[in-house]
């Protein structure tokens, strides 16, 4: 065996290239943070497609009044596993496969710093999600209490409570070693003359994010914990009539569930903070200022949990407190906005499909923000809550947000890990077709909530069937946009104009100082790095 | 790619005017009937202007740059990287606007939470009634006159709404908006609402009043409003409840004081007259007459007008051991519910009588042979 291992580097050691061979080798044992980000980075992308399905499925009954295809319970069930797979399946394993692939070679460190543990946490999560998924089959069907998992409604779901726990558990287990590993890797791994303020802002966001999953994800797994207790063990958490309370439940959920939402959100920030300044051929504006915002927004997310809740029946001193401490977001959020904004300015922009998803980022999640500051106003958020009003504003920020950048961020690392540049008339029609499609999805959505349709409901009546409709149809054409996107990836990866190390003529940072594709290693001798190639930072 | 330029700023200019023009239609929040529901809509306005106007601030900056500040205009990229002063504007400006949409919220917030009179006093409710949500129907407590009632889907709209039922939705007459028995409340009046659930989370929400608030079983959460205008205001529950969540509207009937008042009398002469039903021996035909009617609108949701249920959550009633064995263990069951499922505790929604009838009914129907009568007298003896 070690014999093997030698003479395989002997006769390729010219290539830099020690790829194991083998799937099992390469793929299942794999310790490579490249390799396990692009496992990371596939998982989500089936997960975005089969959370993607469930949600045709959702504007199909959704397409006109009247129950056409599926009964209210599988409804919900598809609003439940929709959620729950895109916010743990989609969205978080994505942003942790491009930490993987991307903070490593940012920092000029040879890998992860847990390697093992890195591959860990990925194999965790297919399990998970088997779990989870598999409740489909069961009697009774699916968790179908809703993403949020408020008790008691969440307990009469049957057996599925205990499939839908432990694999929440698990998702847990997965982001908190990812968290972990983020942490380890940023705070020791650095290249020797590479200090705090000299890190690209994508490695600031994920350093903060990482803080916010160690933090959060523990609560979770202990809210669920207690559902569990509740259910099979005769425990009263959440019960009143056992001496416990359901607003409990919500009080621990949203005090993880905020900080959950700036952990999809902060990332995404990172990454259109790269890529706006290549594009736009300038540095990016108030560095300094944009780590500060990002820790403030990560301070603010643990403190404002219960605007989620104004509706339970707080006490007035506590709603003030709530919406007071929910509107400071917008200051922080608004210079993030004001920099990026501020980086564009007098620069020399050119289009390419990574900037024209980062600007749509720009445009709409501010517009996702600004429905966000409308209903931090408690004494109006008591119309808005649970109006399809905040179905479009966590979609607005969420989709032209998070999943935005994370496509942004495809396109503009995709010349880097494949060798290949992607074929940019198409990415310009995936562009403006997912981009139109999305507004036609969502925007209606806003006028269907300040109307009074609630969400989560199968039917409707009569008045919001227009607006239903278009939103249906802006959904399917999103949908088959990103099936579109695919065919794009697939045939990068598969052939094409070879990219450059350099690949963008803007683009700074020490991941354009090594070959296109990346080799399998990179940055393996320790030593300083050249500053003036960082991304940004204090030097600059 | 100076076509597309235009095309796009043609496609804005014209999503911005369809957005104007649907608002002029009812799709801006409701102004609704109450003062709150005013205050709110106001609040609501003054924030989408501002957010606006900081849009088109933003955006427009955006614009600027990327019309003239390209390479193909041959723009030479600046290298400046930060200015102090723009961000302290830019962080000082924000906090101002902040602050200005504070102080009418808070006191919107107060008007709801501590209403008072023109003089400062507390405000003085007029009458209270009681909500209580269960899966998935409102009842209605008149606290000070002993006078309640279940309120659930119109039939029409009920028989519409099931999965292939042939019928048009846009053929039934306020679809899904419409219930048997409405809530009738007086106009110009203070009213308090008080709101606990029995089984899950719900929410009560007339849209027009302008709030909704979450009903908690094991808890009590308080409202109020006071509706000016006479009218019919329908709303919906608004927190996720289960299956038929979507399926259990509000409609609110605002009457004059004087409407009201003979209202109520009614009401109370039939309430008395259901007293005296109950003492009364039924024929197993009027109980099976009667049961059936109950079965359909109270049990059938989860039972299915079949009796084959929907297992594992809703278990047949057709051959179930319960049905088909001594009357008083169905009898219990009914009246006092099965913890930890949607079987509900009965005994406090329905009448002695209608009980009484729907056991009856199923014990004679979907092929049970237990063939037994339940007077309404024996479910009320059970009951103390």
């Amino acid at each position: 065996m070690s014999h093997d291992i030698t003479h395989d580097e002997m006769s390729h050691g010219h290539d830099h290239d020690h790829k194991p061979k083998g799937f099992v080798k390469r793929w299942l044992m794999t310790t490579n943070h490249k390799d396990i980000g692009t496992l990371y980075l596939i998982f989500a992308f089936a997960m975005f497609i089969l959370g993607g399905a469930m949600a045709m499925i959702i504007r199909l009954e959704l397409f006109q009044p009247g129950l056409q295809f599926v009964e209210p319970d599988f409804f919900n069930q598809m609003t439940t596993m929709h959620a729950l797979i895109m916010v743990f399946g989609a969205v978080m394993p994505a942003f942790v496969g491009l930490a993987n692939w991307m903070i490593p070679m940012m920092i000029g460190a040879p890998d992860m710093a847990l390697p093992r543990m890195n591959n860990w946490s990925f194999w965790i999560l297919p399990f998970a999600f088997t779990l989870l998924a598999s409740t489909l089959f069961m009697e009774g069907g699916a968790p179908a209490g809703g993403w949020t998992m408020y008790p008691p409604l969440v307990l009469q779901g049957g057996h599925n409570v205990a499939y839908l726990v432990f694999a929440v558990h698990l998702m847990g287990i997965s982001s908190i070693m990812g968290a972990i590993n983020v942490i380890a890797t940023i705070m020791n791994m650095r290249a020797p003359n590479v200090g705090y303020l000299n890190m690209p802002l994508f490695v600031w966001t994920w350093l903060i994010t990482a803080f916010l999953l160690i933090a959060v994800m523990p609560v979770l797994a202990g809210a669920v914990t207690m559902l569990l207790t509740d259910r099979y063990f005769d425990t009263s958490f959440f019960s009143a009539a056992g001496g416990g309370d359901p607003v409990l439940f919500q009080h621990i959920f949203w005090f993880f569930g905020h900080p959950e939402v700036y952990i999809m959100i902060l990332p995404a920030f990172g990454v259109v903070s790269e890529i706006i300044p290549t594009f736009a051929r300038k540095p990016l504006f108030g560095y300094v200022s944009m780590v500060y915002a990002t820790a403030g927004i990560a301070f603010l997310s643990f403190i404002v949990w219960a605007h989620h809740m104004f509706s339970v029946g707080m006490p007035l001193g506590g709603e003030l407190y709530f919406m007071y401490a929910t509107m400071m977001i917008a200051v922080p959020t608004g210079v993030k906005i004001f920099n990026w904004v501020a980086t564009m300015w007098k620069g020399s922009m050119t289009f390419e499909t990574p900037m024209l998803f980062s600007l749509a980022f720009v445009i709409l999640f501010t517009i996702g923000g600004f429905s966000g500051v409308m209903m931090a106003l408690a004494p109006v958020d008591l119309q808005y809550h649970d109006t399809y009003f905040i179905v479009a504003h966590f979609h607005y920020v969420l989709v032209t947000g998070a999943v935005f950048a994370i496509i942004a961020g495809a396109y503009y690392w995709l010349p880097k890990w494949s060798g290949h540049m992607y074929n940019e008339r198409l990415g310009k029609i995936h562009f403006w077709w997912s981009t139109i499609s999305v507004n036609v999805l969502f925007f209606p959505q806003h006028f269907l909530g300040l109307a009074g349709m609630p969400r989560r409901i199968p039917d409707y009546s009569t008045q919001f069937a227009e607006f239903n409709m278009w939103s249906s149809i802006g959904g399917f054409a999103f949908g088959l946009a990103q099936v579109f996107f695919i065919f794009i990836v697939w045939k990068t990866v598969r052939g094409g104009e070879k990219a450059t190390a350099q690949v963008w003529e803007g683009a700074k940072g020490l991941e354009w100082t090594v070959p296109s594709p990346a080799p399998h290693h990179t940055f393996e001798e320790f030593g300083p790095v050249d500053l003036d190639k960082m991304a940004h930072g204090k030097t600059h | 790619m100076k076509k597309m330029q235009m095309k796009f700023m043609l496609l804005v200019a014209g999503l911005l005017a369809s957005t104007l023009a649907a608002a002029e239609y009812g799709l801006n929040l409701r102004e609704g009937v109450t003062k709150y529901s005013q205050t709110a809509y106001e609040m609501h306005t003054f924030t989408l202007w501002i957010c606006i106007v900081i849009g088109i601030a933003v955006f427009g900056a955006m614009i600027v740059s990327i019309f003239s500040h390209r390479k193909s205009k041959g723009a030479k990229p600046e290298q400046f990287t930060h200015s102090t002063t723009a961000e302290v504007i830019w962080t000082i400006i924000p906090i101002l606007i902040l602050v200005v949409i504070a102080i009418p919220a808070t006191k919107a917030l107060i008007e709801m939470e501590n209403p008072t009179t023109e003089d400062g006093k507390r405000l003085q409710m007029d009458m209270t009634i009681k909500v209580t949500g269960y899966q998935w129907k409102w009842k209605y407590d008149y606290m000070e006159e002993g006078v309640s009632f279940l309120s659930t889907l119109a039939k029409d709209s009920n028989m519409a709404r099931q999965k292939g039922s042939g019928i048009d939705p846009n053929t039934v007459e306020n679809y899904l908006l419409d219930v048997d028995n409405p809530l009738v409340i007086p106009a110009n009046t203070n009213i308090r609402f008080l709101l606990t659930a029995d089984d899950v989370i719900h929410s009560w929400w007339v849209p027009d009043f302008g709030w909704k608030r979450d009903a908690i079983p094991g808890f009590i959460n308080e409202a109020w409003t006071n509706v000016k205008t006479p009218g019919t205001y329908r709303g919906q529950c608004a927190e996720l409840c289960g299956k038929d969540h979507g399926f259990m509207p509000i409609v609110v009937e605002v009457l004059s004081k004087e409407d009201y008042a003979s209202w109520l009398a009614a009401q109370k002469g039939e309430q008395a007259q259901a007293e005296v039903m109950v003492q009364t021996e039924w024929s197993k035909e009027e109980l099976l007459a009667k049961g059936e009617e109950v079965y359909n609108t109270q049990c059938a949701t989860c039972h299915q007008a079949t009796g084959a249920g929907m297992p594992p959550a809703f278990p047949a009633l057709a051959g179930s051991e319960i049905v088909n064995g001594p009357a008083e263990a169905q009898i219990d069951l009914v009246l006092n519910g099965r913890a930890g499922t949607a079987m509900q505790a009965f005994g406090n929604i329905l009448s002695e009588t209608d009980i009484a009838a729907a056991i009856t009914y199923t014990r004679n129907s979907f092929g049970n042979t237990a063939g037994d009568v339940v007077q309404p007298a024996t479910v009320k003896s059970m009951k103390q």
